[in-house]
């Protein structure tokens, strides 16, 4: 192997940076983790080791109700979110280089610069004027207020993916006999599918993760995992919080790593 | 270039291909005729940015001509999408399906033509068997080689017994060895299948080996359609004569022309007769082309002119002398070296004369 000129771990100070920003990242997690499994009321003292606040989550209602909730709302806003971005990745790649084109690209990222809360107190006033007129309150809201700032997380990885992907090939397929949608169908969709998994997976987390929108949208006894957890900490605080956000950390990176583990395999 | 519609299997007729308009404009195509023949090796030949390209995705159907007609026996293809056109193309990088077995590409054509599972099977057996990769039918594209690659995509592409068959510089991406193999490979093909082959290329030595007929393409326009022989012996006109092979052009004036030839008073002073193709101009200034290897050097004073033997370059198989005439210009001598030879080898400096046989001057178009 040939040295290179520049070597970044030679550098002074380079193991104290990199310890430092692994304690930082997953030091705390580490202390969430471990006090899951306290088996005293308190969140910093030491009581021994017990599983007791994991069967407590378990049976609290609440929680289960809130876990469905938001399980629910990421899959659906996922979804839609998804469908969107890949028809928007597909109409921003696969026409010719217009005029506008920059723009409509910020328009659909738009999430991922305007400030969340300011996009939350929008939703806020517009829903409650919708809830008025039409009566209705249920989940809608949620799902339609995460697709939308889920739409960017879906469509970057979905539009990275068209934009290295070789346009002779779709052009091979119509050669060979294939109309626009079969082309579609049999090349340029599995071919894209890495990246409209790893889109839906981003949007998933995204979505599952939320805290500043779903808390001004929800209407009442519509709590989230997140939301739920916010409330409880505003009361009585038990190790039981730490044990519901140790299932949700566990619950996360197994989606990452099934994900992974199944895009790798289609390769 | 007589036009023969009986047996032509493409026709194009005027075809202008025109990119942008006002000040940004490009005209790729202008006003292009030619027929294609029936079982024909047709190869469009050109620097890059002649218009080969264009006109082989116009016939594709992966672009449409600003005016003109394409016929495909007959009838006028350029309208159509290129999927409803039974023409096939093999591309510059394959453009095979990554995500599909050798097999499946192969069979691809076939399944979106919807033809019967059986006929499907036996048809793709049939390709892998002519481009001898029938042990690695279940390969992933990706494992097998570059060379075996081309042979998969020409498969694919022979696959749904096209009409024509495109191929768009099917062999620039191979080594050496690799390309004058498939060169061979695609003649074989071709002859054993009998579907009409347009080959586009850059490559002159390509081109004249392989092809029945080359058009030889310049600045979006057809500058000569013929044989090897005939683009090579009987060059058009200036570009042709310089893109493929080696020329001298030597200036004068025609003095008095003949049925076939004509008498040109060359700037030197001194005349030459001249081949004088049919259908050109037969008076005023001209330019006369001579091959390096169809004149031969004699002693001053012998031959149509003389010059100063500037150098004599060894190549093996031959020779190549440069000879700086009255005029200023260098002169070209081909002779190729026999064994033993090398006595009778003019020194450089000396005084040397170019002798030209009758054949082996022509008058070009201007």
């Amino acid at each position: 192997m040939p040295s290179p000129k520049f070597d970044i771990q030679a550098q002074p100070g380079f193991s104290f940076v990199a310890l430092f920003t692994f304690f930082a990242l997953y030091l705390p997690i580490a202390a969430l983790v471990v006090y899951a499994f306290n088996d005293s009321e308190s969140l910093s003292m030491w009581g021994g080791f017990s599983t007791r606040w994991f069967v407590s989550a378990w049976n609290n209602t609440a929680v289960q109700d809130a876990a469905w909730r938001s399980v629910l709302i990421a899959v659906w806003s996922a979804v839609l979110a998804t469908l969107a971005a890949t028809m928007a990745a597909l109409a921003t790649t696969r026409s010719p280089n217009y005029r506008g084109l920059t723009f409509k690209y910020a328009m659909i990222n738009q999430p991922l610069m305007v400030p969340e809360i300011v996009t939350a107190v929008a939703l806020l006033i517009v829903f409650s004027r919708i809830k008025v007129w039409t009566g209705y309150s249920g989940l809608g809201y949620l799902i339609l207020a995460h697709t939308a700032f889920c739409i960017p997380f879906a469509y970057l990885p979905i539009r990275a993916r068209l934009e290295s992907m070789d346009l002779t090939l779709e052009r091979a397929a119509a050669d060979l006999y294939a109309t626009p949608w079969k082309t579609f169908r049999r090349v340029t969709l599995p071919l894209l599918r890495p990246g409209i998994v790893a889109g839906f997976m981003l949007a998933f987390v995204t979505s599952l993760d939320d805290v500043v929108i779903t808390e001004f949208v929800k209407s009442g006894g519509q709590d989230t995992l997140p939301t739920y957890m916010l409330g409880q900490l505003r009361r009585e605080t038990t190790p039981e919080i730490n044990a519901i956000a140790t299932v949700f950390l566990a619950v996360s990176v197994l989606i990452v790593v099934i994900l992974f583990l199944l895009n790798r395999r289609r390769q | 270039m007589s036009a023969t519609p009986s047996n032509a299997a493409i026709e194009i007729r005027g075809v202008s291909r025109i990119y942008g308009s006002g000040e940004n404009r490009v005209t790729a195509l202008s006003d292009v005729f030619v027929d294609i023949r029936e079982n024909e090796f047709f190869t469009l030949l050109g620097p890059s940015g002649c218009g080969k390209t264009t006109l082989l995705r116009l016939i594709a159907g992966f672009d449409f001509p600003t005016k003109g007609e394409i016929l495909l026996n007959g009838e006028d293809i350029a309208p159509l999408p290129p999927f409803k056109r039974p023409v096939n193309t093999v591309f510059q990088s394959y453009a095979l399906f990554p995500h599909m077995t050798v097999e499946e590409n192969i069979s691809f054509g076939l399944e979106m033509l919807g033809k019967p599972k059986g006929e499907i099977k036996a048809r793709t057996g049939e390709m892998l068997e002519l481009v001898h990769m029938t042990a690695m039918r279940d390969r992933a594209v990706s494992q097998i080689s570059g060379g075996q690659q081309q042979r998969v995509a020409l498969a694919r592409a022979l696959a749904p017994k096209p009409e024509v068959l495109l191929l768009d510089e099917p062999l620039s991406a191979l080594d050496y060895k690799l390309r004058k193999e498939m060169q061979f490979e695609l003649k074989r093909v071709q002859s054993e299948t009998g579907i009409t082959f347009i080959f586009v290329t850059h490559d002159q030595e390509e081109a004249l080996t392989m092809s029945d007929r080359i058009a030889v393409m310049s600045n979006g326009e057809v500058r000569q359609i013929g044989s090897a022989r005939e683009i090579y012996d009987r060059p058009a006109d200036r570009f042709v004569a310089d893109f493929i092979g080696e020329s001298n052009f030597l200036e004068g004036t025609i003095t008095a022309t003949g049925e076939n030839s004509a008498t040109v008073a060359l700037a030197g002073g001194t005349t030459i007769t001249a081949a004088l193709p049919a259908g050109q101009k037969h008076s005023g200034n001209a330019t006369v082309v001579v091959r390096p290897e169809h004149a031969t050097l004699g002693k001053a004073g012998t031959g149509a002119f003389d010059g100063t033997l500037e150098e004599a370059v060894y190549f093996g198989t031959d020779t190549h002398f440069h000879i700086r005439l009255e005029t200023g210009e260098l002169f070209i001598v081909r002779e190729q070296n026999r064994r033993g030879g090398g006595d009778d080898v003019p020194a450089t400096g000396q005084r040397v004369s170019v002798h030209i046989g009758p054949e082996a001057a022509q008058i070009l178009r201007d």
